[in-house]
């Protein structure tokens, strides 16, 4: 997908197509987007998005269904992610990730976790362990050396004081920086972050941030991460991609995204009173049928479901197969596109209060819906 | 038992009061319990009949103990123990503690002449007091000797906590020669010195010091890889196995074969590591099992080579490399180098110095290689696997060098055990040997070397002490027979050291590495693994 097409090695990360499905569930779809190097790129997205699975797919947890995840390195080679085992993206491409629940080696102590990081660099230096165990030299100044790396990074986390503690008694905030920390010794070219101020407290949120600009000012490592917490999101990251069930639904820079009103919509929802509005006007005659005339008592929706939650349709049984998808008029940022679709058709621009840009309309307006229905068509003419 | 008062009746219920009424469940209980088990018994009669024969009395007897127990203890021994606790108004002090109480200098003293003057009474004592009493007395001295050693301990408990490893192994290196020469002393000559230290050097000394090498060796597969393996007695009948084979097939000197075995049961760990890669947790432990079996029943039907249940016998002896051998037969025999007297405790004092040293190499090479990149990452894949993947540590690889070097040390302790043998059979290698080894490092506290060599001292060495006990003979009459308790009596012991101690002897972890100062990591941080 080229549709910025910077230079190649600009983009330390390219991800293209990427799908993944779990049997039927369709978590990611179609997702193409790209992390620029010495960037910090934000990930966002309501819960259940996809982020974390688009993580997984990058660091090796997951072998994606579709796509292809090119990661270029500064010495101009590059890898083709998807095809490397697990534990060699680290190792060879030079990714590393934290965890959203924290994966630190709780019995071990702080700087031991950061040796553990070190692993690849430490072997080679003890000439995978046979020249260590007869304790020569080599070994011994590489061992010199990563505890002084690992001192240094404890240091900007703020936690030598603390290295010869056990992990797992490090208040959480704390643990979240050793993980970075951790993460960080591995001397990695794009640092996954996923949820890296999930639960800290407004001062430990400002620490991080430093921590973060620190690591992208000065190591030239790019960022990628997840997080919820928008304050960190906006004031942090130079790139944006927000997701929406798996599809990307905005890309571009954080004030960009923030006044996009398909993200506003994914996040918020549309208000109550719009929802019928909405979907007439995205013109699902089923709906303004059964709007008609109330829910049909074999067919119609569970008495649990709500109009609220997105169109009727998706909470009538569905009896074609096993196959689950989330239809694609759930997400909130394709009723808004199907609304302003429908706004500008009639001509009324004093309506269309979304401003469409041209990130909301390219590739991440494909991916929210597919034409069904002749609204849908309309909208994208309303588009162009 | 459960704390059965209920709130309103506890303001009330003195001590007295709460430990009648607990006595009374105790007492309901142990009848519950024991009625069947030991107020009635199936005997034979002399027409081989099966009677119930009825111990009314001797129920009887058990529940009142258990009553008078459980009395005791609600009324005066957690008012004494909650009082321990309580700081004197006058002096601003904790009260002695109980150790403190225990272990005192008149008591000590007082010992130490008991000992003494009965020692210097020991040939008479039957004569002076009648073999009843002279065993009462021999009784006693064993506990005023045990008393004597405790209070030297207490003594220099910092200086023994401080020095622990270096005490140990100075211990160990002088046990043989201080037993032949307590022995001599006793005896009266030097011969029946080495001819009494055969026991104590064999069936105690080299017999502990194997299940310490095995363990060891263990450890670096649960204790540190955090892989439960409950098949390793299999990686010790490989190397039990190539030594008997390859030293009675081909004549091949046990220095060249104990490598070899250890490279062949490495080998076999790998071979095991495969397969069992995926698998965690009690599924790892199920396929490490049926592994040991699999050993197990090739060995037994596997006849053209291994002879079957039959084993292999004559296994030839070590030599003094290659110097001097310990055959009587043979011209260089040791005694006829150095020109001594005959004995067969040489080959033993050489066989226990020989697994002291392959003991202290496991030791040495497991402290080496916690600290190397390797060692840390079987700890990390412990910790959290899916963390180490994140760090670029290949996990397949760190957990086949775990299989093969935990396997590379027990088949050190195979070849060894076969030597010292000179036979090997199929039934030396059984299920309940993998558990015990396991017990072993368990109970010593997973991953700490110093836990794990008093733990197996504990569990060998107390089932062998076990078997000494012929005092209680005369506590309990001649028919009783302490060898038949001493499986219960080590039960017993098990459940209590793991109320007593969780996370084992030795529950904290050393850090492999400190920036400032070396700080033991407490176990309730440490993770057991899950294969």
């Amino acid at each position: 997908m080229s549709d910025a097409n910077p230079s190649v090695n600009d983009a330390i990360l390219q991800v293209e197509h990427l799908s993944m499905k779990f049997g039927g569930l369709v978590a990611i779809g179609d997702l193409s987007f790209q992390a620029r190097r010495g960037e910090i790129t934000a990930l966002i997205g309501p819960n259940g998005a996809g982020k974390t699975t688009v993580f997984n797919c990058i660091t090796g947890f997951y072998k994606p269904s579709e796509g292809m995840l090119t990661l270029n390195r500064r010495d101009g080679s590059s890898y083709l992610l998807e095809r490397l085992p697990n534990h060699e993206i680290p190792a060879r491409a030079k990714v590393a990730r934290t965890f959203q629940n924290i994966r630190l080696f709780s019995g071990m102590t702080l700087l031991e976790n950061l040796l553990v990081a070190q692993h690849n660099k430490l072997m080679k230096a003890s000439g995978y362990t046979v020249l260590g165990l007869f304790g020569f030299s080599g070994y011994r100044t590489a061992s010199a050396e990563s505890i002084d790396l690992a001192r240094h990074w404890l240091e900007k986390a703020d936690l030598v004081d603390r290295a010869d503690d056990p992990a797992g008694d490090l208040p959480y905030g704390a643990q979240r920086r050793l993980e970075i920390a951790r993460a960080m010794c591995t001397g990695p070219e794009l640092l996954c972050l996923d949820e890296p101020a999930a639960g800290l407290n407004p001062k430990e949120s400002m620490a991080l941030n430093a921590l973060l600009m620190d690591i992208k000012d000065n190591t030239g490592t790019s960022i990628l991460l997840i997080e919820h917490d928008m304050a960190v999101v906006m004031q942090i990251s130079d790139h944006v991609v927000v997701l929406e069930y798996g599809r990307k639904i905005s890309d571009g820079s954080p004030h960009a995204v923030r006044t996009d009103p398909r993200v506003i919509a994914a996040y918020l929802g549309v208000e109550d009173e719009d929802v019928e509005t909405v979907l007439i006007e995205v013109g699902d005659e089923d709906v303004i049928e059964q709007l008609d005339t109330g829910p049909d008592s074999t067919h119609g929706p569970d008495s649990s479901s709500s109009y609220f939650a997105g169109p009727v349709i998706d909470t009538v049984g569905h009896s074609e197969g096993e196959r689950v998808t989330v239809s694609k008029g759930a997400s909130k940022a394709g009723q808004v596109d199907a609304r302003s679709g429908a706004a500008a058709r009639p001509a009324s621009p004093a309506e269309a209060k979304p401003t469409e840009k041209p990130s909301a309309t390219k590739p991440a307006a494909k991916a929210p819906a597919k034409p069904k229905t002749p609204g849908d068509s309309n909208r994208g003419g309303g588009n162009e | 038992m459960a704390v059965t008062t209920s709130p309103e009746r506890d303001i009330v219920a003195t001590p007295m009061q709460r430990a009648t009424r607990e006595a009374l469940y105790a007492g309901a209980i142990a009848l519950g319990l024991f009625v069947l088990f030991i107020g009635l018994r199936t005997d034979q009669n002399i027409s081989n009949e099966l009677i119930l024969v009825q111990r009314w009395w001797l129920l009887a007897v058990v529940v009142v103990l258990t009553m008078a127990g459980r009395f005791l203890y609600v009324a005066y021994g957690q008012p004494f123990l909650a009082n321990q606790k309580i700081v004197d108004v006058a002096t601003g002090l904790l009260p002695q503690s109980m150790a403190a109480r225990f272990f005192r200098l008149p008591y000590f003293i007082a010992a130490v002449v008991t000992v003494a003057v009965l020692v210097f009474l020991a040939g008479s004592l039957d004569g002076l007091l009648g073999p009843g009493l002279a065993g009462y007395a021999r009784f006693l001295r064993a506990l005023a000797t045990i008393y004597a050693l405790a209070s030297v301990m207490f003594y220099f408990r910092t200086f023994i906590h401080a020095h622990f490893s270096a005490l140990g192994i100075t211990a160990l290196a002088l046990y043989p020669i201080i037993v032949v020469l307590v022995l001599a002393v006793y005896g009266g000559s030097v011969a029946a010195g080495f001819q009494g230290s055969l026991k104590w050097v064999d069936n105690y000394g080299i017999q502990i010091l194997i299940y310490v090498m095995l363990a060891w060796g263990l450890n670096i597969v649960v204790g540190l890889a955090g892989l439960l393996d409950l098949g390793y007695v299999a990686f010790y009948a490989v190397g039990a196995y190539a030594y008997a084979l390859l030293g009675t097939q081909y004549g091949l000197s046990f220095w060249i074969l104990l490598p070899a075995a250890g490279a062949m049961a490495a080998f076999w760990g790998v071979l095991l590591g495969f397969p069992v890669l995926r698998l965690r947790g009690d599924y790892l432990a199920i396929v490490t099992l049926a592994f040991g079996e699999i050993i197990r029943l090739v060995l037994i039907n596997w006849r053209e080579v291994t002879n079957g249940s039959a084993g292999i016998s004559g296994i030839p002896k070590v030599t003094f490399f290659g110097l001097m051998s310990f055959n009587v037969s043979d011209p260089n025999y040791i005694a006829k180098v150095l020109d001594i007297a005959t004995s067969s405790a040489y080959y033993k004092i050489f066989l226990y110095y020989l697994i002291l040293g392959l003991c202290l190499l496991t030791a040495f090479v497991t402290i080496r290689l916690r600290r190397m990149p390797v060692g840390r990452a079987w700890e990390a894949l412990r910790e959290d696997e899916i963390a180490c993947r994140s760090l670029g540590i290949n996990t397949t690889t760190t957990k086949l060098t775990a299989f093969a070097t935990g396997a590379m040390f027990g088949g050190f302790a195979g070849s060894f055990f076969a030597a010292r043998q000179g036979f090997v059979s199929p039934e030396s290698f059984i299920f309940l040997e993998s558990a015990i080894i396991l017990a072993i490092v368990v109970l010593g506290g997973m991953g700490s070397l110093v836990g794990i060599a008093v733990a197996a001292m504990v569990m060998i060495g107390g089932t062998e002490v076990l078997r000494e006990l012929d005092f209680l003979k005369q506590v309990f009459g001649p028919d009783f027979t302490p060898e038949l308790y001493r499986m219960l009596l080590f039960g017993m012991a098990m459940v209590i050291v793991m109320l007593w101690k969780p996370r084992g002897f030795v529950g904290s972890r050393e850090p492999t590495a400190f920036l400032k100062e070396r700080r033991a990591v407490s176990g309730s941080f440490t993770k057991e693994g899950h294969g």
